[in-house]
């Protein structure tokens, strides 16, 4: 072990400090259409509303497409559509629905780079996350729920279960694609029909998708894509043809459309926003800790809403992991997401990135320690470097709101009682991360922290078969696994 | 001369203690035939707030309870019902239910209890899960108690109706505040008698007896309670979710427009467990 020298602190080899990186772009093409109408009833149709707006690349600015907004009688025409579908593709029997989940996973399979690079330059996420993360795991959701679709009562012992209905659902732009599979494909299994509606920044490859949806012979109406912003969307959550509204995104739209709903009757799933907490504890395997916290927080830009984004360390550890933390950020690459060296890409949008700078602003302002490494910024595009901020406390901002951004506020505590107390002091409960290498501790705090996903030695990992989503004010319900499979079903 | 009988002041169980209104309000109750038989509390809101305070705090202990003695517990009230049934019986016929029906009512919510107290330690292995992820990770799903649960009991079966609610929330480790039956409120005070001595933890159960309009507000709004199961009609229904959406709290309906059969083998079961519970996923890497 070398001796401590606590004024001369280990040296380091910084090699993008002596080399430029050559740039090591992606270059499959990604066949974006100049233009996109809405999917509706197997088709793509000119919306009615005879409008559209542009989705630009939030890496460089520029225009990707043009997008259709849907206006309130394109969302009745796909409701219409959906319904229609439905006594059809409800009877069908579940093996041949399954079937074309099965089709639907392969057929994105074989497209995978393709979606990766479209996701990446609508979206602005890192190419190595989009091909090796969101895609692949966007087919396994598909392929995972088409066996489902077969052995519902495999799933309710003693019960059989319905499906529901038409299915309105409303997904965020953090994770366009995947978060478009991990709503369509468990409706889908249970014999539901489905009106979707992607973010308003990130359309690209939900439209896309629909192409897959005709190359895979899926009935007409089965899935229909209307694409627009917040009133095309509370023009979903209405629709007195909907049985059932999943979201993904805020928490403050999650209450919306809970009071909107009220009284009718509508099974709601919501999976809304968090504020985790990672909590490191002393005897943690301190290098394997800061890998996770810096994947916990600094994955897909921080836009994560299980994002590990409050950092709990014990006393004793907390100026080790300071000190690792900001050594491991000066060697993130912040930059063009379709560089495949890229580790933080740009945030999706002006408007996020704005709030992103608000909230860093206020976390200045009320005395916490700012710390974020030099690194050359692209000219055009919106980019944040990676942040920390240590002496933070309870009270402040960015220890509260979440920021969904590449910002981390480090807190530390003594006793594990004190980490469970500041872990569960938010409204929030969706996510939560422990690192110690004691295997009672870790079920100890599994036990105590109120969070839907619990990530011991690891973090911001998913998968289909795993369910995902919160306690308290991040919402209720699942999503993956078999608790997942059965929100979208009624227990007979 | 006739010995003049003591009647007994009914009160609510809440905290493991025997409370009147902090209103000091009561409402008359009469017996079937229109005469007088006693003065039931009008609990408020702020009876109401006291009880979710004492839900809250027996939460904890109550949930890490192991199943096996939660089932006992259960089961325990099933047998303190069982050797009061007649008393019970006596105060559902109170507004009018034929002896025949009392009894009925009565024999169904034992079974009902016996039927929770074996479920405590078997929901779990139902509904929880141990997930085949690809990656080289360790990941189980476990079913873990929501907290405080509302309660607002149906009008009819005012035991049968109030004990098939309340069960399944507290089989799980979940407290719960009940308002009983406005119309019956007899049978619940006669049962907060019955769980004082089952072995239940004070606090796990809190009953309220008062109008709904009084209570249904509070329910709906509070921050601490996470879930409200409630047999309301649908304005009802409409005020509960609007409240709810401030806190994202979880609503559990039973329509009371339409008849329930609570005799029936669905009104109980794991799936009414699981209305109060929450899927916790755990992760942890495979590896040496």
């Amino acid at each position: 072990m070398p001796a401590k020298r606590p004024n001369n602190p280990a040296r380091e080899l910084l090699f993008g400090d002596l080399w430029e990186y050559d740039p090591a772009p992606e270059t499959a093409p990604a066949h974006i259409a100049p233009q996109y109408g809405l999917f509706i009833n197997g088709k793509f149709t000119a919306p009615k509303s005879k409008k559209f707006f542009d989705s630009i690349s939030p890496g460089n600015e520029k225009k990707v497409s043009e997008i259709a907004l849907a206006n309130g009688a394109d969302v009745d025409a796909a409701f219409a559509a959906a319904s229609a579908a439905f006594p059809k593709w409800s009877k069908t029997p579940g093996a041949e629905r399954g079937k074309y989940l099965f089709r639907i996973a392969r057929l994105l399979q074989d497209r995978a780079r393709e979606f990766a690079v479209a996701e990446s330059i609508d979206g602005g996420k890192p190419i190595r996350e989009s091909r090796d993360f969101d895609v692949p795991v966007s087919a396994a959701h598909f392929f995972y729920h088409a066996g489902w679709a077969d052995k519902l009562d495999y799933a309710a012992p003693g019960r059989t279960l319905a499906p529901l209905g038409v299915v309105g659902q409303i997904i965020p732009w953090n994770f366009p694609l995947l978060m478009l599979a991990w709503k369509i494909a468990p409706a889908l299994a249970c014999g539901n029909t489905v009106v979707l509606k992607p973010a308003e920044t990130t359309s690209v490859t939900a439209m896309k998708f629909c192409s897959i949806l005709q190359d895979a012979g899926l009935p007409p109406g089965v899935v229909n894509i209307v694409t627009g912003a917040g009133d095309t969307g509370t023009n979903i959550v209405q629709h007195p043809a909907a049985a059932k509204i999943a979201f993904t995104g805020s928490t403050a739209i999650g209450k919306f459309i809970q009071r909107t709903l009220a009284g009718s009757g509508k099974k709601i799933t919501l999976e809304l926003g968090g504020k985790a907490a990672n909590i490191v504890f002393e005897d943690a395997p301190i290098d394997q800790a800061v890998e996770g916290i810096v994947n916990g927080i600094f994955f897909n830009q921080g836009h994560v809403c299980c994002a590990g984004s409050r950092l709990l360390v014990q006393e004793g550890i907390a100026d080790e992991v300071l000190r690792k933390l900001k050594m491991r950020i000066r060697h993130l690459r912040v930059g063009d997401p379709l560089d495949k060296n890229t580790d933080i890409g740009a945030i999706n949008s002006r408007k996020q990135l704005e709030k992103i700078q608000e909230l860093v602003k206020s976390g200045v302002s009320e005395g916490a320690e700012i710390h974020q490494p030099a690194c050359r910024l692209p000219k055009r595009g919106f980019y944040f470097a990676p942040t920390l901020f240590s002496n933070v406390s309870l009270s402040h901002r960015i220890a509260r709101e979440e920021i969904f951004g590449p910002v981390l506020s480090i807190l530390t505590f003594r006793t594990p009682e004190e980490a469970v107390e500041k872990a569960n002091n938010t409204p929030y409960g969706l996510s939560a991360g422990v690192w110690t290498d004691k295997g009672s501790r870790i079920l100890k705090m599994s036990t105590e922290l109120k969070a839907g996903v619990v990530w011991a030695n690891t973090y911001n990992k998913f998968d289909p078969a795993s369910p995902f989503g919160g306690y308290k004010e991040s919402g209720f319900g699942r999503e993956g696994g078999k608790q997942g499979l059965l929100d979208y079903a009624q227990i007979a | 001369m006739t010995r003049l009988p003591i009647t007994k002041t009914p009160k609510c169980y809440v905290g493991g203690a025997f409370i009147r209104s902090e209103s000091g309000r009561v409402y008359a109750h009469n017996d079937s035939a229109g005469a007088f038989a006693c003065n039931i509390p009008l609990c408020t809101r702020k009876d109401l707030r006291n009880a979710v305070e004492t839900a809250a705090k027996a939460g904890p202990g109550w949930s890490k309870r192991s199943a096996y003695n939660r089932g006992q517990i259960l089961y325990r009230i099933a047998e303190m019902l069982e050797s009061r049934a007649g008393e019970m019986s006596a105060a559902l016929a109170l507004t009018g239910a034929s002896p025949t029906t009392a009894a009925r009512e009565v024999r169904a919510s034992i079974d009902r209890a016996v039927h929770y107290a074996g479920w405590t330690d078997k929901y779990e292995s139902l509904l929880g899960s141990v997930n085949p992820v690809s990656t080289p990770h360790f990941n189980f799903t476990v079913m873990e108690p929501m907290g405080v649960i509302g309660i607002l009991a149906p009008e009819e079966a005012p035991l049968l109706g109030l004990l098939s609610m309340v069960l399944p929330a507290i089989a799980s480790g979940n407290t719960a505040i009940a308002l009983a039956s406005h119309s019956q409120p007899y049978p619940s005070i006669l049962l907060g008698e019955i769980l004082a001595v089952s072995d239940l933890p004070g606090g796990v159960v809190n009953l309220l007896t008062g109008k709904r309009a009084d209570i249904l507000p509070t329910m709906a709004t509070h921050a601490h309670l996470r879930a409200v199961y409630a047999a309301a009609d649908k304005t009802e229904r409409t005020e509960i979710q609007r409240g709810a959406a401030e806190h994202v709290k979880r609503t559990v309906f039973i329509h009371s427009e339409t008849p329930c059969d609570w005799f029936e083998e669905k009104a109980q079961g794991p799936y009414q467990i699981r209305h109060f519970l929450e899927a916790k996923t755990t992760w942890h890497p495979i590896g040496a």
